[in-house]
């Protein structure tokens, strides 16, 4: 875990930077990585062979697909911040380009660095002052508790709930064998090999189609927290399945940590929103009506942004007024919705409406007018999301980011694991070689989850298998 | 003023088990003036419990403790009865052998070569007081006054502390066997701020082999073959008539009494306090635990060639002596059963392992080392090499050397030492292959070639078996080298051998290296196409065979070795305050100045030391420059 050599990789610059994206990557293998990787401008260039601290310009590249263009800057050690060989990649910057870059580094060799791990490589390879030790440390253990933190808690349910039922197979198979290996006279386990195939297989399955899932970024719950409010019938539904339809997004309806909780996933360019979706309490359509004032209070509380969608063909309702009651210092687009009908409200009633309300602030809100029923101004609603992503006004921590991306190391190693394990069996190789490989699957598939092995193996061999004596 | 016997050692090595021995031999083959104490000069080396040596992963550590120069091995090889290799059909890693030994020979042996061993005094007494000054050992002191002075001293009372005998409601305060327990030490090392706790184990009834009708049993025979357990064992010299064990099985019948009785068992009624292992449970743990199971095997395993009591292995029992008549008479074969010794539960006093250090010397008490079934292991085996690793470290301390410490990827000798001071164990420790992250290189077939550069820089393997081992290794690696660039082409004569192994044709050039890779063939098999094939031992032949066939596996091990290496190399000061540390996690201030573990490696493994822990350690000890 702590070994100094190993090449490692992350991207080092906000995620949410509209501007350049930096990956960086650091140790021995750094040169022999982006080799693999890059493809020079000037074709007569070998990467190999430039000097230190020079920049080249070309593509990176998967297979014979340039992913995008980008400068790299080749630093040799001990002249860099960590003293190792380095070697960094401007990109364009889009989270998704940058992630791409960052998953076909780690393919090639790295592995994505622990938390202040650069940092404290730069540290104990001398490069940064000793008096700055703690500093340093507290860098380490803040990024360390984000992740930790962030390893379970941006998780999504059904994700963890997989894992776990599969890590269970796992450690019986496993515990079976050794408690066969240690106890051969009383647990027989002649051509187990051919019984443990199949299980392998469906549990190799499982985890594929998590890799899967991880490809399209849904094993985390990244993205903004968006919450749209409006009274019955304003027309959030349809709202929402615009969204969805035009933007090609992924849909999940991954049940939350409460029951009457929806949420979807909408992707905007670089923008992913997750929308709690009052759809999930469709009987009445209404949040507020529903579950009351206290409730949209909490879901406002809790959100990055608020969509709040009026019903511009009707009079401001009493709804409406609750609304703007709980809305005080969120983020918040306004929706005139509707707009295929007569209309009553316009943005100068919302003007003077804010006012009389006494919330002047009110009048400084985006408001754009849509018709969700004939998807018009649907581009204006994207657009403006996007600005205010690029301005910063909304924000997230990029951090989920690099969970994701370290969630779906894990799972990549374990679906290898599971590989060689179904290899080992199909070549003959005797059972104490594969349940190594198990056992590493088990391993990796506990770091998505946060669970360390620790005592697992033992008290599984105990609890199931009458050992001996 | 009363007179008391006052005489002056290098060392003194409390008990004469397994662990015992082993100390005391290695100390006094070191050159230290040493003396052993046991409550029964004629309990030296007794195998109280089960009649055999070995078994997975134990039969690795007997080979382990052999080439670093322990006595185990060579005596079991003296003494055995019968011998097997378990596993043979599994990996190489785990194959493991078991010898049935006639306890008595075996004793008699261990006795003869300690009687025989300069610089060795055995000594009948009970130690009752440790002797400390400014936490330093000074001595001992036994029952009757008499002192011991020594500058180290190594604790192996095995089962013996306060020791508790039980069955039914039946009890006795005797130690294993009936033998006299030692009931004052405990209040002395308490009184020196030793923690004790109490475990428990258990061991079957002894039965006339008279009584049981062997023809209602399957036999087992020993290996046609034996291998000797001892790398300085001659094979030949050890080819012998072995006896057979028995197979039989409980049924519903023995399931009901026991079920029926199980309110009479001081287990399940309270009056055991120890806390008993999972892997080795009585047999009413077993049927309590897995009512399912409807029936369980019993091996009926001679105990010596001159005695008729036969051992039940699998039916270990603390219930009522009514109770284990009426049960044992259930089983196939034992209808008419006559039982010689009831079986018992034994309570004990032992410490928590977490106090001493891998050198298994005690945190708090310099020179005071522990092993054995004291340190909370079980098996004469885990002993043994515990036995063994404390009596060189202690006589190590005398001579101001540093400690010897196996590590997790040199020996299992390493990985149990580790478990028990590193992790919380609740019960007795048993060693299991599956504990040994790295044991696809920790084989029992090339522990010579991993310890005897060890045992030989200690100074308890000879410069001769030390040239012998050197030059074995590189032979193999010679020979391995050059299978590796032999060219083989699809040769009419190579079809011929394929064909004839059952093997897929060749359909371009290899080399004989990944012929010795499929799983038909191997070195012996290829002969008729290797021109350069060279007669070689069995055993030379086994590692070039294994390092070939399971290459790519032991080199992705060898690697996550390299990487363990690392960590594990990087040492952490014995004095340093944890507390001090800013940085750490209150948790990881306090495991770690408790377990103060010995590199950066054995901290991260300490449960509730988080990996940013150990990054703060790291900045810790550059920012120091330690």
């Amino acid at each position: 875990m702590f070994n100094r050599t190993e090449t490692i990789a992350a991207i080092s610059t906000a995620m949410n930077n509209s501007g350049i994206g930096i990956i960086r990557i650091s140790g021995d293998d750094s040169f022999d990585i982006i080799r693999k990787i890059f493809r020079p401008g000037n074709s007569a260039k070998d990467i190999a062979d430039v000097k230190s601290h020079t920049v080249h310009y070309g593509h990176i590249m998967d297979g014979d697909n340039p992913v995008d263009e980008v400068l790299i800057l080749i630093l040799k050690g001990p002249h860099t911040y960590t003293r190792e060989d380095t070697v960094e990649i401007d990109c364009h910057g889009g989270i998704f380009v940058m992630n791409r870059i960052l998953e076909l580094v780690l393919k090639s060799g790295a592995r994505c660095a622990e938390p202040g791990e650069f940092t404290r490589r730069a540290f104990i390879n001398g490069r940064i002052d000793l008096s700055q030790a703690e500093a340093v440390i507290d860098v380490i253990n803040a990024e360390n508790d984000y992740a930790l933190k962030s390893a379970v808690t941006q998780l999504r349910g059904s994700v963890s709930e997989k894992i776990r039922e599969q890590r269970a197979v796992l450690l019986e198979q496993i515990a079976y064998i050794e408690a066969a290996l240690d106890d051969p006279e009383h647990i027989d386990m002649d051509d187990y090999g051919s019984v443990l195939l199949p299980v392998i297989r469906k549990c190799s399955c499982c985890i594929n189609d998590l890799l899967k899932t991880a490809d399209d970024g849904r094993i985390i719950k990244e993205g903004i927290k968006t919450v749209i409010l409006g009274r019955p019938n304003v027309g959030k539904s349809s709202f929402m399945n615009v969204l969805v339809g035009t933007d090609r997004a992924i849909v999940t309806d991954i049940a939350g940590t409460t029951r009457d909780t929806l949420e979807e996933t909408v992707r905007i360019g670089d923008v992913t929103l997750n929308i709690i979706d009052t759809a999930g309490i469709r009987d009445t359509d209404n949040i507020i009506e529903k579950i009351g004032v206290d409730k949209a209070r909490e879901y406002a509380g809790d959100a990055d942004l608020i969509v709040w969608m009026i019903d511009s063909s009707a009079p401001f309702s009493l709804e409406d007024e609750e609304i703007a009651g709980i809305i005080a210092g969120k983020k918040v687009i306004i929706l005139l919705n509707k707009q295929d009908l007569d209309q009553i409200i316009d943005e100068e009633y919302l003007k003077n409406r804010f006012v009389q309300l006494g919330h002047p602030e009110y009048c400084d809100i985006p408001v754009m007018r849509i018709s969700a029923k004939n998807e018009s101004g649907i581009d204006s609603f994207r657009e403006t999301v996007s600005h205010m992503f690029y301005n910063k006004e909304i924000n997230f921590n990029d951090q989920v980011y690099i969970t994701n991306m370290r969630h779906k190391e894990a799972i990549a190693g374990a679906a290898e694991s599971l590989k060689r394990a179904s290899d080992s069996i199909e070549a003959g190789m005797p059972e104490d070689f594969y349940t190594i490989d198990l056992m590493d699957a088990y391993t990796y598939l506990g770091v998505v989850i946060g669970e360390s092995i620790e005592d697992d193996l033992a008290d599984e061999i105990f609890a199931k298998f009458c050992m001996g004596k | 003023m009363n007179k008391v016997v006052e005489e002056y050692y290098d060392v003194v090595i409390v008990g004469a088990g397994h662990a015992g021995c082993e100390a005391a031999l290695a100390s006094a083959r070191l050159g230290l003036n040493t003396i052993m104490f046991t409550v029964s000069v004629d309990s030296i080396a007794l195998m109280p419990c089960n009649p055999n040596i070995g078994g997975s992963s134990k039969g690795h550590l007997v080979r382990e403790l052999d080439a670093l120069g322990g006595e185990m091995g060579k005596n079991i090889d003296k003494t055995f009865i019968q011998s097997r290799m378990l596993n043979t059909s599994k990996g190489p890693a785990v194959h493991s052998l078991r010898a049935q030994a006639d306890k008595q020979d075996y004793t008699r042996e261990m006795r003869r070569t300690l009687e025989n061993t300069d610089h060795l005094t055995i000594r009948q007494a009970e130690v009752a007081d440790i002797i400390v000054e400014e936490g330093k050992i000074t001595g001992v002191k036994t029952f009757s006054g008499a002192v011991y002075h020594a500058e180290a001293v190594v604790l192996a009372t095995g089962t013996y502390l306060k020791a508790r005998c039980i069955y039914g409601d039946v009890s006795n305060y005797t130690g294993p066997n009936g033998l006299q327990a030692a009931n004052h030490l405990s209040a002395s090392l308490i009184a020196n701020g030793i923690d004790l706790r109490r475990f428990k184990t258990g061991t079957p009834a002894r039965v006339d082999r008279r009584s049981l009708d062997f023809s209602k049993m399957q036999e087992q025979k020993g290996d046609e073959r034996i291998v000797p357990f001892s790398f300085s064992t001659d094979p030949e010299s050890i080819q012998k008539d072995q006896v057979s064990c028995y197979l039989t099985y409980t049924n519903e019948e023995t399931h009901r009494i026991i079920r029926e009785n199980i309110d009479r068992s001081p287990l399940f009624s309270g009056a055991i306090e120890g806390t008993g292992p999972r892997y080795c449970p009585s047999i009413e743990d077993k049927v309590v635990k897995f009512p399912d199971k409807d029936r369980h095997q019993i091996f009926i395993e001679p105990e010596g060639l001159y005695t008729n009591e036969m051992y039940l292995s699998g039916m270990s029992s603390s219930l009522p002596e009514d109770v284990q008549f009426a049960m044992y008479r259930t089983l196939a074969g034992l209808e008419n059963v006559k039982i010689v010794r009831n079986a018992y539960a034994i309570e004990y006093d032992c410490i928590n392992a977490n106090d001493v250090l891998a050198s298994l010397e005690f945190k708090k008490i310099s020179g005071l080392f522990s092993a054995g079934q004291f340190n909370g292991s079980s098996g004469y085996e885990e002993a043994a090499v515990q036995g063994f690793m404390a009596g060189v470290n202690a006589a190590r301390k005398v001579k101001g050397l540093a400690p010897v410490v196996l590590d997790r990827s040199q020996a299992y000798i390493g990985v149990l030492i580790d478990d028990l001071v590193t992790k919380e164990n609740q019960e007795p420790y048993r060693m299991m292959t599956s504990r040994a992250e790295y044991r696809l290189l920790l084989r029992q077939d090339n522990a010579d070639l991993r310890l005897t550069a060890i045992g030989h820089d200690i100074g308890l393997v000879s410069d001769e078996r030390y040239e012998y081992v050197m030059n074995k290794q590189r032979i193999i690696n010679e020979e391995v080298e050059r299978i590796r660039n032999v060219p083989v082409g699809a040769s009419k004569e190579t079809q011929e051998l394929l064909a004839a192994n059952g093997c897929t044709p060749l359909n371009t050039g290899t080399t004989l290296a990944e012929l010795i890779r499929r799983p038909e063939l191997d070195y012996e098999k290829i002969r008729p196409i290797d021109a350069g094939h060279k007669d070689l031992p069995e055993d030379i032949i086994e590692q070039i065979n294994i390092e070939l066939k399971y290459e790519g596996y032991i080199q992705r091990q060898q690697k996550q070795v390299d990487n363990f290496k690392r960590v594990e190399c990087r040492k952490l000061p014995e004095n340093l305050d944890y507390m001090e540390i800013k940085g750490l996690r209150l948790e990881a201030r306090q495991k770690l100045n408790m377990f103060r573990p010995l590199s950066i490696g054995q901290a991260s493994r300490i449960s509730g030391v988080t990996p940013a822990d150990v990054s703060v350690l790291l900045i810790y000890l550059s920012q120091n420059k330690i």
